[in-house]
């Protein structure tokens, strides 16, 4: 079963990098139905 | 002449109540030129009402009084005539906010969208698993085990390359982390939250909308894997036709003749490809939402080429609204889903409790020669042939 384990490790792994990648990428699903930076929230 | 001028005068006045009939009023006068009650049950009974009777009205701001003169108005548009412009998506709407949906305030299909979501969708979604662990039990309680019928040679050959197998659960694993935690977003609302609040259901959600679009990655990854290691074992030749018409000697007995694939599993292999490469490009549709327009272009398309006409229906709505490429986007994403995953569960049940010495395969790689030779003929005489050839050459 060591291909099953790797699977797992692999999949942990694809999963995390995945989402530092997306995080980083600049992209954001909630600017597209919010625009926080266009309304002056604070002084 | 008189008797003729009478004859006259007596058809003209049996022809006034046609004519007033044809100089009929608006049907829309009693209302005020609003909808009537027939437009409404029409509406409900979801047939089609022309909606040109409100969607045109929408204020004519040349016409309206001057501002500055007595009585003027402030422009030619009231309240009323704003919304159905902001309904008919014709208002010039300008917003801080700056996505790709912004403008569209009002969007009716929503409501057909959300509707099938929370009923048909999930109905039918669920009935079609239930369906498919009822009938797998009824066939494991009819069939049984399907076991080895000859005698075990206790020699074994490698069917599956650990890389192979590496690919293949990768992509089982991912596939049902990924289904479960579809399944709990979809049934969140309507299932969950009643069953057990807000507050434990909020926690679920978070973590399995995390896991469920970052899992994405690794299940396309294994698509791509096990597409390149196996395409070629599942292109379809005549032995296919053979094995499908014993019915893959399920219930008639005996071992139709198969190569590494047989039809069943060629059929599961294309299912695989075919729906998860349909369930990951929408998957990424949602993901990056408002980035890809798949279904307007494909509406289009399908439009231009008559293919609603030759099954009796209306040409396909588009263009769509931002909103309405994600709504069906979510639809497709579900449906293939639940089809995917109905087949998978047949697969599954087959390749553990539903037949002797299938596991192997996917478990260590080796598998029994005498399994070998019953359920892949064709296949254990080409390894047995190569085999033979490489001991001549060395």
């Amino acid at each position: 079963m060591k291909a099953f384990l790797c699977a797992m490790i692999a999949l942990v792994v694809i999963a995390f990098g995945a989402n530092q990648i997306l995080l980083n990428s600049g992209f954001s699903a909630q600017d597209t139905t919010a625009s926080p930076s266009n309304v002056r929230l604070h002084d | 002449m008189l008797r003729l001028f009478a004859a006259f005068l007596l058809i003209c006045s049996l022809m006034a109540p046609a004519l007033a009939q044809e100089a009929a009023p608006n049907p829309r006068a009693e209302t005020g030129g609003a909808q009537t009650l027939e437009d409404i049950m029409r509406r409900q009974s979801a047939q089609q009402v022309d909606e040109t009777f409100r969607s045109s009205v929408t204020g004519d701001p040349d016409a309206a009084a001057p501002t500055t003169a007595p009585l003027g108005t402030r422009g030619g548009q009231s309240d009323p005539d704003l919304w159905r412009a902001l309904r008919y998506d014709t208002a010039d709407v300008r917003t801080q906010t700056r996505g790709p949906a912004a403008k569209t305030l009002i969007q009716d299909g929503g409501m057909w969208w959300l509707r099938f979501r929370e009923g048909p969708l999930l109905t039918y979604g669920a009935a079609l698993l239930g369906i498919t662990l009822v009938l797998l039990a009824l066939f494991y309680l009819i069939r049984g085990r399907i076991r080895i019928d000859g005698e075990k040679t206790g020699r074994t050959i490698t069917r599956f390359t650990s890389v192979e197998r590496f690919g293949h659960w990768l992509l089982a694993s991912s596939f049902l982390i990924l289904g479960v935690t579809g399944l709990i977003s979809l049934f969140g609302r309507k299932v969950l939250i009643p069953a057990f609040g807000h507050d434990a259901f909020s926690t679920v959600a978070i973590a399995t909308k995390w896991i469920h679009n970052n899992i994405s990655w690794a299940f396309m990854l294994a698509l791509v894997i096990i597409f390149v290691f196996w395409i070629v074992h599942n292109l379809p030749d005549k032995t296919d036709l053979k094995w499908l018409a014993q019915g893959g000697g399920i219930f008639g007995g005996g071992h139709p003749p198969a190569k590494k694939f047989n039809a069943g599993q060629k059929l599961i292999f294309w299912s695989t490809i075919v729906l998860g490469t349909s369930i990951s490009v929408s998957g990424i549709a949602l993901l990056f939402p408002f980035e890809f327009n798949l279904f307007g272009a494909t509406f289009s398309t399908l439009n231009d080429w008559g293919v609603p006409g030759w099954v009796g229906q209306d040409a396909l709505p588009h263009p769509l609204a931002p909103q309405e490429e994600m709504q069906y986007s979510q639809l497709w994403h579900a449906i293939a889903s639940f089809v995917l995953l109905s087949i998978i569960l047949a697969h599954i049940y087959i390749g553990s409790v539903g037949m002797e010495g299938a596991f192997d395969a996917m478990g260590s790689g080796e598998v029994e020669e005498q399994w070998a030779r019953e359920h892949h003929s064709l296949w254990v005489d080409e390894v047995k042939n190569a085999e033979k050839n490489q001991s001549r050459e060395t």
